[in-house]
Order: C-alpha cells, then sequence, then structure tokens
C-alpha cells in the first residue's frame, strides 16, 4: 500500500542505524534494544538494515529476522503522519469498538494495519491500552480520545483531512 | 470483611500490627502529611494515563493560568490513578488547615468555578466535590456538607494495600513515598535473616498475583536454594491482558512500592541484578520508574551496600515490544535476552536455570507491591484479610457495563456481586440486565448470575471455569453476545499464540474457525462437540500457560450458555443483537415514546423518523451498527 516505499528507500541513509548497532556491539542481547533503538530514529525498521546489524552484530540474519516479525511493534515498512489507533481490548469491544474500527476503515478505505496511499493516516487496532475506564478508547498518535463513537472518530479524521489538505499545509 | 476504621495511632501511616493471631488488624488509609512550614495551597492532578486521556494535561495548564491570572500561588502535583475511572478527570485541592477535597470531573466549565470558591472563598465546591479526606493527625477543620472520601460507595468496602498510595502521593516524589511509610519495609529487611523473611512471606499466604497463584515464599526459596552466587531477581510488568489495568496503577502511581518489595526479594535471594520487564504500551510508567530507580539510588535503597548492609543490587527496565506471550515467564526471560519471546519446555524453571543462565526469580508487580508491607506489619497481619485459600487483597480492573468503572482492591473472598452492584454501582443500563462476568482476561470465563454470591479466590474461579489471571474483570449485559465473546476472546489468543506448539497453534485457530462460523450463522450442531474435543485437547497438550487456558472462554460458554450458542446454530438467532448477520432491527412500536434519539446517530439514514411517528428501519440501507440501539432509552429497537 505504500506508493512511494521504493523512492524513500533509494535516499534512506542508513548510517546512523549502523552507528546504534556498533554501539550495543557487546551489550547482553542487543537484538531487540537495536531494533528499538532504530526505530525510535527512523519510524520503522528499514529492511536494507538488517543484513548490515547482522554483520555488525555477529548475529545470524535468520536471528534478527525471527526476533523482528515476532513482535507486533517492530514495522518494516514506513507509516503514516497520523497513526489512528483503535482499541479493540475488552473492556473496548464490549462498548462496540468494532465499529468504530469498521468506520474508519470505510472512510479512510484501508484495511487494518494499512496506511492510506499518501502517507497521512496508518489505522492500526491496538489490543488494550489500559484506560479501560475510558471505552471505547481511540489514539491519534498520542492524542486519546476517550468514550469514542463511530461518527465521533470520522469527524477527527476529516478534520486532520481538511487541515491537511489546506494550502497552506506546513511540511514537518 | 474487614471494616475500615480510621487510624488511631499517632503515626497516621504505621499501620498497628496485631499482636496476637485474630487481632483485628486495620488498613489506615494513607494521607500525605501536610509539609512543615508550607503556606501556599496544594493541588493534585490525575496524571495517569487514564487522567492523561480524559484532558488532565490541559486541565493543568487551566488552572496554571487561572492561579496567574488570580495572582496565587499553589504546589501543583502530578498523582496516579485513585481508581474511578468514571469520575476522570480529578482535581485535589488543600489549603492549610483543612482536609483534602477530591474533585470529579473537572472541566473547563466547572474548573473556575471550583478554584474560587476553594482558594478565595475559603469553601468547598459542593456540587463538584467528590469527598473530603480528612486526616485525624493534623488538626484540620473539616468542610461542611462534603461526604468522607473514604466512606463513599465506591471506596467504602475496599481495602487498599497494593494501592494504598496510588492517587494519593506525587508520583515524582521518593519523599512522599517515605512520609507515607515508604521503605520501612527495607529498613526491617535488612535486619533480618532470607529464613525469617521467607516465614514471613509464607504466614502471609501471598500467592503470586500474575494469575497462576504459586506461593511466593516457596517461589523465593527455590531460587534463594539454587547454586550460584550471580541472581536474578526479575519483575513482569507485562500486562497484557487487555481489560487488565492494575499494574499500570501500581507503576504509575506508586513505583516506589514496587522497586522496594523487589529489593527486599533480592535480598532474600541473593541476588546481584534486577530487571522490570515493562510493555512498551505504557511509555509513561517507564519514565517514572526511571525516575524512581534514580531517586532510589540517591537516597541508598538501590545500588551498592544497600543500607549499610552489605548487600548490593541494581535495577534495569526492559521495554518489550509487543507480544502476549510475554507475560509468559519463560518468554519473558527470552525476551529480556532480545530473542524471539517463546515459553520453553520446564524444568529446568527459572529458579535454576532463568536469565543467561542464571537462577532467576520472576514475581508480578502486584506481588511486589504487596512484600514491603508484610514485612513491615507481619504475615498474619497481612493474612488477616481474604479468604480460606487466598489470603490478603487483590485489585480487579472493573470494566464493561458498570455504572463506575473502575480499579478497585477488596479482600480476597469479595463476593461478585458486592463488586458489581456496591463497588460498581450496578449495570449501566438499567432495564438491560446482567448477563455474565468474565474474570482473567482471554484466558479466564464468564461466569453467569448464579455465581453472583461467589466468594472471589483463585479456587473459587477455577472451580467455575475462570481463572482469577491478572485480575480483569469485564462485566456484560444482555447486549453481550456470549458466543460472539468466546470468538473474540479465540481471535485474540490466535494472533497472540506464539507459533512454537502445535496443539496451541492450531487447536485456537480451529476453535477459532468454528466460532467464526457460528456467528456467521453457518454453524452445525456437531460443532460444540468438536469444540469441546479440540478444548481438551489444547488444554492437555499445549506446552505454556498461554495454550493450557486459552480454551477456557469456550469452555465457559459451553457450560454456561449453552442455550445460546444453540440459538445461533439452530435459530440463526441472536439474543444480543450482536453478530452482524443474525440481526435485523425493528422498532418495537409499542415500546417506540417517537421522540426520534436513535435518528442522529445512524450513519446510513436507514432509521426513517418523522415527529410523533414510530420510527422506521430500512433493512436494505442498514448497516446494523446498532447506533440506534444504543441510543434509544426505551429499548425499543431489537
Amino acid at each position: 500500500m505504500t506508493a512511494n516505499t521504493q523512492e524513500q528507500e533509494q535516499e534512506l541513509d542508513l548510517t546512523r542505524a549502523c552507528e546504534i548497532a556498533e554501539e550495543e556491539v557487546g551489550s547482553q542481547g542487543p537484538v531487540i534494544r537495536v531494533l528499538q533503538r532504530v526505530q525510535a530514529e527512523y519510524g520503522y525498521i528499514p529492511p536494507d538494515f538488517l543484513p548490515e546489524m547482522a554483520e555488525i552484530l555477529e548475529v545470524p540474519l535468520a536471528r534478527i529476522f525471527g526476533a523482528l516479525t515476532f513482535y507486533s511493534q517492530f514495522y518494516t515498512e514506513p507509516r503514516g503522519k497520523y497513526v489512528v489507533k483503535v482499541c479493540v481490548g475488552t473492556a473496548c469491544h464490549v462498548q462496540g469498538s468494532k465499529n468504530i474500527l469498521d468506520r474508519l476503515k470505510e472512510t479512510l478505505e484501508v484495511d487494518a494495519g494499512e496506511t492510506t496511499p499518501d502517507m497521512m493516516f496508518t489505522l492500526e487496532p491496538v489490543a488494550c491500552i489500559g484506560s479501560c475506564g475510558l471505552a471505547p478508547l481511540c489514539l491519534i498518535n498520542t492524542e486519546t480520545a476517550a468514550h469514542m463513537t463511530p461518527a465521533g472518530m470520522v469527524e477527527k479524521v476529516n478534520a486532520i483531512q481538511e487541515r491537511e489538505s489546506a494550502p497552506v499545509a506546513e511540511e514537518s | 470483611m474487614a471494616e475500615e476504621t480510621k487510624s488511631s495511632g499517632a503515626a497516621v501511616l504505621d499501620a498497628p500490627a496485631p499482636e496476637s493471631e485474630g487481632t483485628p488488624s486495620v488498613m489506615p488509609k494513607r494521607y500525605v502529611p501536610w509539609p512543615e512550614g508550607a503556606d501556599k495551597p496544594r493541588i493534585w492532578i490525575g496524571m495517569g494515563t487514564c487522567g492523561t486521556a480524559a484532558g488532565a494535561e490541559a486541565l493543568k495548564e487551566e488552572i496554571e493560568a487561572w492561579l496567574q491570572e488570580h495572582e496565587l500561588e499553589a504546589d501543583i502535583s502530578p498523582v496516579g490513578c485513585v481508581g474511578m475511572c468514571h469520575n476522570e478527570p480529578l482535581v485535589d485541592i488543600q489549603v492549610k488547615g483543612r482536609p483534602r477535597v477530591s474533585y470529579k470531573k473537572v472541566s473547563s466549565k466547572n474548573l473556575a468555578q471550583i478554584l474560587k470558591e476553594h482558594l478565595v472563598d475559603g469553601a468547598a465546591s459542593k456540587r463538584a466535590a467528590f469527598g473530603q479526606l480528612v486526616n485525624p493527625d493534623e488538626s484540620q477543620e473539616p468542610y461542611e456538607g462534603i461526604p468522607n472520601f473514604h466512606e463513599e460507595p465506591f471506596f467504602k468496602d475496599q481495602v487498599k494495600i497494593v494501592m494504598q498510595r496510588c492517587g494519593v502521593i506525587d508520583y515524582r516524589s521518593i519523599d512522599d513515598y517515605i512520609a507515607t511509610g515508604g521503605y520501612q519495609g527495607l529498613k526491617k529487611a535488612v535486619t533480618l535473616t532470607s529464613d525469617q523473611i521467607i516465614d514471613e512471606v509464607k504466614k502471609s499466604g501471598l500467592r503470586g498475583r500474575g494469575g497462576a497463584g504459586f506461593p511466593t515464599w516457596m517461589k523465593w526459596k527455590f531460587a534463594r536454594d539454587a547454586e550460584g552466587d550471580d541472581k536474578y531477581i526479575v519483575c513482569n510488568a507485562d500486562e497484557g491482558d487487555p481489560g487488565a489495568f492494575m499494574d499500570r496503577a501500581v507503576l504509575e502511581g506508586d513505583p516506589h512500592s514496587l522497586l522496594e518489595g523487589m529489593i527486599i526479594g533480592g535480598l532474600t535471594i541473593g541476588a546481584r541484578h534486577g530487571y522490570i520487564y515493562c510493555r512498551a504500551e505504557y511509555p509513561l510508567a517507564i519514565k517514572i520508574l526511571n525516575n524512581a530507580i534514580a531517586q532510589a539510588q540517591e537516597k541508598g535503597f538501590l545500588g551498592e551496600n544497600i543500607l549499610g548492609s552489605g548487600y548490593s543490587l541494581d535495577i534495569s527496565i526492559k521495554e518489550g515490544a509487543g507480544a502476549y506471550v510475554c507475560g509468559e515467564e519463560m518468554a519473558l526471560l527470552n525476551s529480556i535476552m532480545g530473542e524471539r519471546g517463546m515459553p520453553m519446555i520446564k524444568p529446568p524453571f527459572p529458579a535454576t536455570r532463568g536469565v543467561w543462565g542464571k537462577p532467576t526469580n520472576i514475581n508480578n508487580v502486584e506481588t511486589f507491591a504487596n512484600i514491603a508491607e508484610i514485612v513491615k506489619n507481619g504475615g498474619d497481619w497481612y493474612a488477616y484479610w481474604g479468604s480460606e485459600t487466598t489470603k490478603g487483597t487483590k485489585t480487579f480492573a472493573l470494566t464493561g457495563k458498570v455504572k463506575r468503572p473502575g480499579l478497585v482492591e477488596v479482600p480476597a473472598g469479595t463476593t461478585i456481586r458486592s463488586l458489581v452492584e456496591e463497588i460498581g454501582g450496578g449495570m449501566v443500563l438499567k432495564k438491560v440486565g446482567f448477563k455474565a462476568a468474565q474474570f482473567g482476561g482471554p484466558s479466564g470465563g464468564c461466569l453467569p448470575a448464579e455465581f453472583m454470591e461467589t466468594g472471589i479466590d483463585y479456587e473459587s474461579l477455577n472451580a467455575g471455569g475462570a481463572i482469577m489471571g491478572s485480575g480483569g474483570v469485564v462485566v456484560m449485559d444482555e447486549y453481550n453476545c456470549m458466543v460472539d465473546t468466546a470468538r473474540f476472546f479465540m481471535e485474540f489468543t490466535v494472533d497472540e499464540s506464539c507459533g512454537k506448539c502445535t496443539p496451541c497453534r492450531d487447536g485456537t485457530a480451529l476453535m477459532l474457525q468454528i466460532l467464526e462460523r457460528i456467528t456467521h450463522g453457518e454453524g452445525q450442531l456437531e460443532d460444540m462437540e468438536k469444540l469441546d474435543q479440540i478444548s481438551g485437547f489444547t488444554k492437555a497438550n499445549s506446552l505454556c500457560g498461554l495454550g493450557q487456558v486459552a480454551p477456557n472462554p469456550v469452555l465457559t460458554t459451553l457450560r454456561y450458555f449453552r442455550d445460546e450458542m444453540e440459538e445461533h446454530i439452530v435459530e440463526k438467532k441472536c439474543r444480543a443483537h450482536s453478530c452482524d448477520e443474525l440481526i435485523e432491527y425493528v422498532v418495537v412500536e409499542d415500546s417506540c415514546t417517537t421522540c426520534g434519539l436513535c435518528k442522529p446517530p445512524c450513519p446510513t439514514d436507514a432509521l426513517e423518523w418523522e415527529k410523533k411517528q414510530v420510527a422506521f428501519i430500512n433493512h436494505e440501507t442498514c448497516i446494523r451498527c446498532k447506533a440506534c440501539v444504543m441510543a434509544c432509552p426505551f429499548m425499543a429497537i431489537k
């Protein structure tokens, strides 16, 4: 779903990622830490980095790939400017979070876990953010929206779309 | 149940330990003592994850702006979660010589009024006040007409040991922790032998609060007796159960109580290093913990030669990366070591072969948070509370369709009715009755109304087919479909099964297939038999706890809600109107009051309504989103 992945990969500079890996050489069990730090830096883990990482840490590539794909919080593709998270934990589920997710899929025309072609929104169901008293709960990046309804979320997303498509939209 | 009484001792914060067995013990309430020489009013804002989600951040700015505008000064502190999720955001205000007053549901609308009444007029704002906390050890002039905080129905039956400071003390302040009796357990522990500590923990009857309920003293003894000098103590803060957030409350609201418990545990087993494995979904908790660790080191409670005892321990935080199975102890250890979080065959147990192959002891956050009080007050003191087999208190995350969702701590053995009706305030929708309480997250089970009078402890829940788990309680009403609930949990387990062993990987996937078929109206009667068979097989043959308990939601549904499942299969009907493909909404003419409340929420305009006309649903355009059903206060849409 990411139309400009190719373009981005071409110009991606892996120097910083390699530096991070170098820094962790010799520390105990470095794989997850390196992945976490690289992701914090790049927003995702560039697949091209993995062979380099294996070489620097002297860890088999398969093991790194194993850890990377095991954990749900590692991403191998760039994500949207706005990550819309819909909590689908038990408390939110019984309060109707599925309806919110369904409406957002329709509105954004993406499936769960996907990013819109314009790299603006990533829709992500998450299992429990731990604020069950405020169910159903959604997150747009770090901003929380408590006691949400499908219509309420669509409104929020539309507001962002409008703001972003305004002629003076700032580039971050 | 222990009736709460006011603490009467001079030192507010020391719980009186019973001299002999049978002495009624008392868990005093925690109050932050008024700082000596301070004149400025104090303001506490509930700024845990849930408070922040409810808008506490903006509220703090507004309070600051208001103070500036009125040329007033106040000490503003963030506090964690006191448990009243239903009343967020919470703001507490105290002026010198008066009790601290807790205000509920504070918003920009009533904030200025509250601040003016409290700080300028010298009265408490009655409309917004939840209650006042009158500290019996300071001479405070109570406010008239404001209820006592601890006498409110939500708190009346609670006994707070683990959560005593959550939402009360500034979570950034080690001084607040010490001023409220903190680190006294550790001070006592360094004077005891490891046998004495283990003995106290044994007397307390404390069992693993992560869910399995293994006696803590025994775990500690195994780890202490294990050979090798290089030992590890690990805290499992990978609270992954959806619907559970009690550990988060402790991590955010009272991080030092966890550290103190861990240090005592480390001292007992002789660990040199400690890890707190915290899920990455709790960024605030990680930040607060890091701060607490640095403070404890500075004060000499952590690091080299702790309190001059010659014992040294360092603690670091390992951040998870999003894998539910990492709450399983062997998987957690693998994840700490930077690998895929896969469980392993036991033995060897972590007590002999854990992190980096060294003897390791792993306990859950809540277990550790109990330790300091147990060591300080003695095991008998703790064992006063609870049921025959489960001692002490247990925190529960009470959510779902109750009026007052939140975090509660009650003595083990408290009935489900007391939890749901007295503390939780009953069901949200008066006319829609209680259907089931779901205990123990995705590996737990749904207990129907006939269990209302059951006292909650490890054994009673197991007997009912549920488990204690970490303590999530999701209350469901007639609008919740039990087949869909079982499907929901199975979907979660399928996602989170690590895939290492076949019974769990394939068993859960097969069960999900069958459950999906049933909720789509394509079920067959023999499906129930199949579910039963696969459940038994998965339970008996899975490698780790995750698979062994994964069929529980299916089994309890088969056991208590068999008729509902049959209805899905035979009549192709979902009585809860939850399974999309099995419903067709209609307006019941006799019940419709023609109010029109159902029209605005309809996203597809399938709901047709005109003034003074009974509403009508167009089945062609209806997407069965249920928005109208939820909006109708008269239950006229079925």
